[in-house]
């Protein structure tokens, strides 16, 4: 096998002729940009840096004025009347753009300068199916100002029903008040569309061409260079992120609870790049700390002092202790005063039993199970303090901004009864929309993307391990890198817990994503026999089925990512991988097993398991 | 879609194998191709999704929650008990919500997920059946009356439907090749088709053939409608009447439902070429460039009904007859048992299925007693005895020999399948099409919404002294007329979610159409309708009178009606 490409020598050579001249070429603009790319460039691979800088915008080139037509359309005729606006406009030599609406990059809207909206409306004042999430977002909390935009709308509708052409009234009333100008007073079009759309189209047209003469150039933003920022907010001191959006992504068919959270950093000076995590500190469940309460007898409200803090027993159990991990030395010092035969049999026993204990059971579990009395101050000073949850970060800021985005899975199980739940999962999963979480950004430089964009990434992220790799893509794109995507990703069911589906199909399509797929529940069924397996049941197989193409990626210098399970998946992965080097490479085991330790060292294959 | 699209899909498609084999291969998504999920409605499927969760799962980021519909291709609804089992097992094994009648006498399912497509039509096929052609631009399942007065002359029919249904196949082997496994042939030339052509029909096709004096099939619903004149049970031929069709779109008046037009009479064995004369020629005249105008209804209104018939003559070699005069009395179904004639004295029983939806409810475990009752035909060597669906969506327990009858109507009873004993006859008539949640055309409610509106008209007509009165009532959830809206004396049309149309007018016979009357109402104001109606119609109706024919007769709907705005 051919040695894989190495990564750049830590020590800066000279730069290429070419190279200089392609530097002196660019603007101001361009420039800052670069200065800010190459320092963070620089700083990758410190363990324990403070924020990445990220432009916050594109090299500076003056966006041109341009008109973009939306469309939202149910039966074809806003479509056939938005794509004929369009035609118009470009044969007068106009710069347009068409786009249906859930195909409308919001975050691209407050950055437009003339819209043109088409949209019908259906039934009992529906926008059509394909224009919900356009509405939603345009209606909602998190439209933004739109003080340069210049706007018309048109509405279909059928003035038999009651709420007619509602939504591109409520569409036109929502520019407006996010501060847009009418470029034209809204038409509403009847069942007899091209009375009102003929003469509409016309007035657009016109004022089109007028309206663009006028229109100043808007020059790109400038984001001045980030140096290593002294962010103020830190794991001691997290700040308090609003959340945006709380949402269920498994399907209803799943018993698990999967969520996408998307959170505000804005004023938090924070950033973070693809592939970094998001710490979260969690309090535990109100009804976990008074059943604990309640079971040792304690008193709620007593104030305890440990290690010169004083605070309720209440604030200690919820803010400062960990009840929904059980650890060592707190069953040890249990098992001293329980005294019971079961648990002292259970603790001298085999290792692998005990370790089942610790991930079947929660403190109070041990305590229902085994009593025995304690102080509260005792209890206090034998329980773990509280530790952060860490999730990586599901977004890039080049596609979200001043946002993150988590990919959660709810812990939420019964145990004889009782509810049992993860400390910050579950805060997690009950927070609303505006309330916080508190959040701290802890960096991952060996788990970020390849510097050099033409680099092939190859991808494996069942479950919610796919959570970074969601940023990996969002960055890329937005970059226009050439290299190509790989993602393997695995879950129970297809129907239900294919996890961001509608956002992979759309980049599939586009060749921009290879999908390898398996879902280990999922099977086909027989009249008169046994089910068989609908296909590749676990990450690792698929990259096994797709071997040869898997290792010509390799050899073409792909970065291999994994994320997700420890105990299983990265081994049975990396076990898939050996394999692979072995069929396809020629080589035998302890060869393929010292070709990919290089390749971790070159931080070619990297992980990030839990 | 365009009819630009279909055309060149249909066109560009390969004999009908687009590109199927990778769309069932890719793995990321439960849909099909775009162009895919047409040409799979010629191999017997729709594309689909449960439309109750099409918003929530837009949200979790999911794609809809894709499933397919199945079709059998089952001429006149005819089914052994062997072949019932089969499709019972199918049901349960692959489909979501049981067995479906449909009111083309064939059998539906739904919820199919597209990696069991193939297993489940391997199912079907082992059954010695199909579903070839039950959908797409090409002749349909061929309808036959279900429950004739005559058994040798329902042979009889059966026997030139189930001819003709073959006759009228698409050539492609596409269907053997992607679903059975069948090696494609080697001569390129083997798939001409001399009937359907590149391109298929413009748009759906039906034939249907009616036995009198029960039309059952409305014949004159059908894109080509056979109608039986008999004597003393020997069939002398058919009366051909070419051109209905049940589609409309709202607000359109270039679309409308039309009634067959009459063109003759002919001879038994000259069915297979006036039929292929007919498609031949919808299929050069039709309408390619206007999919809303392209079913045969429209062309004869574009090229007369004259010169159609001549073309067809032409075509077929065949002179059409006058016309024999033949009488409906209804297009219902005849429930309970009817005896049959001759040798062992074997007897039909016609069972009454809401909406032909077969399935275990609470209280009603329909599909286990269905099977129950297929299995004990099968145990007890009742050769001969079979099922028909019929197109109101019922079923016929057939040819049944009289040893078995106790045993018939003690698992009748049992597994409550005798609705038709103690129904109200507004009830056991009622058409209601699939609609929500897995049509993607349907703009409200049919067959989930028909129990509880049947029971609210049924209070209705009760108070009104009129609770035995039979009443053709259809719903339909949107204006294409699955449930063959437009013939009924009282017809509900969606419009949009909880909002219909109200039509009135039609008659019990299938021969005539009904007429708007109210737009897009809510059901509070249907019923008020109604109860302005009903004491009317019990106030001055005429001894053994008709709903529909009463409307006409007053002047509430037809020409010279006038509006009567209710005041609520």
């Amino acid at each position: 096998m051919s040695a894989p490409a190495a990564l750049p020598l830590p020590a800066p050579a000279p730069l290429h002729e070419a190279l200089l001249q392609q530097v002196q070429a660019l603007d101001g603009h361009a420039l800052w940009w670069l200065s800010g790319y190459a320092a963070g460039m620089a700083q990758r691979g410190n363990a324990g840096v403070a924020s990445f800088p990220v432009a916050a915008t594109a090299p500076g080139l003056a966006q041109a004025p341009r008109i973009s037509i939306v469309y939202g359309s149910q039966t074809g005729n806003a479509e056939r009347i938005a794509a004929t606006l369009d035609a118009r406009l470009r044969d007068a030599g106009l710069p347009t753009r068409l786009l249906r609406a859930d195909a409308y990059p919001t975050r691209e809207l407050k950055d437009e300068t003339h819209l043109v909206v088409v949209i019908s409306t259906q039934g009992e004042g529906e926008p059509p199916d394909d224009a919900r999430g356009f509405v939603e977002y345009l209606l909602g909390p998190r439209a933004p100002k739109l003080d340069g935009l210049a706007f018309t709308v048109l509405g279909l509708g059928d003035s038999s029903y009651p709420l007619y052409c509602e939504v591109g009234k409520q569409i036109d009333a929502r520019l407006g008040e996010l501060g847009g100008q009418r470029w034209l007073p809204r038409a509403d079009a009847d069942a007899d569309i091209d009375s009102i759309a003929i003469p509409w189209l016309d007035d657009v047209a016109l004022r089109a061409r007028e309206l663009l003469t006028e229109a100043p150039v808007r020059t790109a933003t400038v984001t001045p260079l980030h140096p290593r920022t002294t962010a103020n907010y830190s794991r001691q001191h997290p700040f308090l992120a609003e959340v945006l959006a709380n949402q269920r992504i498994s399907g209803r068919e799943s018993t698990r609870d999967i969520r996408h959270i998307e959170l505000s950093l804005e004023g938090a000076g924070l950033h973070y790049a693809p592939g970094d995590a998001i710490g979260v500190w969690p309090r535990n469940p109100a009804p976990l700390v008074e059943q604990i309460i309640d079971l040792m007898g304690f008193d709620a409200a007593a104030e305890v002092t440990h290690q010169d803090k004083r605070l309720s027993l209440t604030a200690w159990l919820r803010d400062e202790r960990e009840l929904t991990r059980l650890t060592r030395p707190f069953l040890l010092a249990h098992a001293a005063r329980a005294r019971n035969e079961a648990l002292d049999a259970l603790l001298a026993a085999e290792p692998a039993q005990l370790s089942t204990l610790f991930s079947t059971h929660q403190v109070i579990d041990v305590l229902q199970r085994w009593p025995a009395s304690w102080t509260a101050e005792d209890f206090i000073a034998q329980l773990r303090a509280l530790t952060p949850r860490m999730y990586s970060i599901a977004s890039s800021q080049s596609a979200v901004g001043d946002e993150a985005h988590l990919t959660v899975s709810h812990v939420a199980y019964r145990r004889d009864g009782e509810d049992r739940w993860g400390a910050a999962s579950h805060e997690l999963a009950e927070l609303s929309v505006g309330e916080h979480a508190r959040v701290f950004i802890e960096h991952n430089p060996r788990f970020s993307l390849p510097a050099d964009d033409d680099r092939d990434i190859l991808m494996i992220g069942p479950g919610v391990g796919v959570a970074p790799f969601r940023g990996f893509l969002q960055e890329r794109i937005s970059r226009g890198a050439s290299g190509r995507h790989w993602l393997f990703f695995g879950n129970r069911h297809a129907q239900s817990e294919f996890l961001y589906q509608s956002e992979w199909q759309p980049l599939a399509k586009a060749g921009r994503l290879k999908l390898s797929l398996a879902f280990s529940r999922d099977v086909v069924r027989s009249i008169d026999g046994d089910p068989l397996p609908a296909g590749p049941r676990y990450v690792q197989d698929c990259l096994l089925e797709n071997g040869e193409e898997v290792f010509t990626w390799i050899e073409g210098g792909a970065h291999l990512y994994v994320c997700g399970d420890a105990t299983h998946m990265a081994r049975d992965v990396h076990a898939a991988l050996s394999l692979i080097l072995q069929r396809h490479g020629g080589l035998d085991a302890d060869a393929a097993q010292a070709t990919l330790e290089a390749l971790q060292a070159q931080g070619r294959y990297v992980r990030d398991v839990y | 879609m365009s009819t630009h699209c279909v055309e060149d899909i249909k066109r560009a498609s390969a004999g009908l194998r687009g590109t199927l084999l990778a769309s069932l291969a890719d793995a990321t998504t439960g849909a099909l191709a775009d162009d895919d999920q047409t040409l799979i409605k010629y191999h017997g499927s729709y594309q689909q999704d449960d439309r109750d969760v099409r918003e929530e799962r837009r949200r979790q980021k999911l794609e809809p929650d894709h499933s397919f519909m199945i079709r059998t291709r089952t001429p006149g609804g005819v089914t052994t008990p062997a072949q019932w089992l089969q499709l019972d097992r199918i049901a349960r094994t692959y489909a979501s919500a049981g067995l479906r009648i449909t009111t083309r006498q064939a059998f539906q399912f739904h919820g199919v997920i597209k990696r069991e497509l193939k297993p489940t039509l391997q199912a079907i096929n082992a059954a010695l059946m199909d579903t070839l052609a039950a959908c797409g631009d090409v002749n349909r399942n061929v309808a036959v009356s279900a429950n004739p007065l005559d058994a040798a002359l329902h042979a009889r029919v059966q026997g030139d439907a189930a001819a003709l249904s073959r006759h009228l196949l698409p050539r492609s082997r596409a269907y053997y090749e992607i679903w059975l496994d069948k090696k494609p042939l080697h001569e390129a030339a083997s798939e001409e088709d001399p009937i359907y052509g590149e391109a298929y029909l413009p748009r759906k096709f039906k034939i249907g053939f009616a036995i009198p004096p029960y039309n059952d099939v409305d014949v004159f619903a059908q894109d080509l409608g056979f109608t039986t004149i008999a004597k003393d049970g020997a069939l002398l031929g058919y009366n051909v009447s070419v051109g209905g069709g049940m589609g409309a779109s709202h607000g359109d008046p270039e679309t409308y439902p039309r009634l067959g037009s009459v063109l003759g009479s002919i001879a038994p064995d000259q069915v297979i070429a006036i039929a292929e004369a007919v498609v031949t020629t919808q299929r050069d005249w039709g309408n390619r460039v206007q999919r809303k105008r392209a079913r045969l209804k429209y062309t004869l209104d574009d090229r007369g009904v004259d010169a159609f018939k001549a073309e067809v003559e032409r075509r077929s070699g065949v002179r059409f007859s006058p016309a024999q005069n033949v009488r409906f009395v209804h297009n219902g179904d005849r429930f309970g048992w009817i005896e049959g004639e001759g040798e062992g004295r074997c007897a039909h029983l016609t069972l009454r299925l809401l909406s032909g939806r077969i399935l275990d409810r609470d209280g009603q475990p329909h599909l286990t007693g269905l099977r129950a009752i297929a299995e004990r035909l099968q145990q007890a060597d009742a050769e001969g005895a079979h099922f028909r669906l019929t197109a109101n969506q019922n079923l016929v327990i057939a040819d049944v020999p009289s040893r078995l009858r106790a045993d018939i109507d003690t698992l009748v009873r049992e597994y409550a399948l005798d609705l038709h004993a103690h129904a109200s006859p507004l009830r056991r008539n009622a058409i209601a099409c699939v609609a929500l949640p897995t049509c993607g055309l349907a703009m409200a409610e049919a067959e989930r919404y028909l129990p509880d509106f049947l029971t609210r008209v049924e209070t209705l007509l009760v108070h009104h002294g009129l609770g035995d009165l039979p009443i053709n009532l259809r719903i339909s959830g949107c204006p294409n007329g699955c449930a063959r809206p437009y013939l009924a004396e009282i017809a509900l049309v969606g419009r949009a979610p909880g909002r219909y149309n109200l039509m009135l007018g039609g008659d019990h016979r299938g021969e005539r159409l009904n007429l708007p009357y109210r737009e897009n109402i809510t059901e509070d104001r249907i019923i008020k309708e109604l109860d302005v109606l009903f004491s009317r119609f019990a106030r001055e109706r005429r001894q053994d009178e008709r709903f529909g024919d009463f409307l006409h007769r007053v002047r509430v709907v037809g020409p010279g009606a006038f509006a009567v705005e209710l005041i609520a």
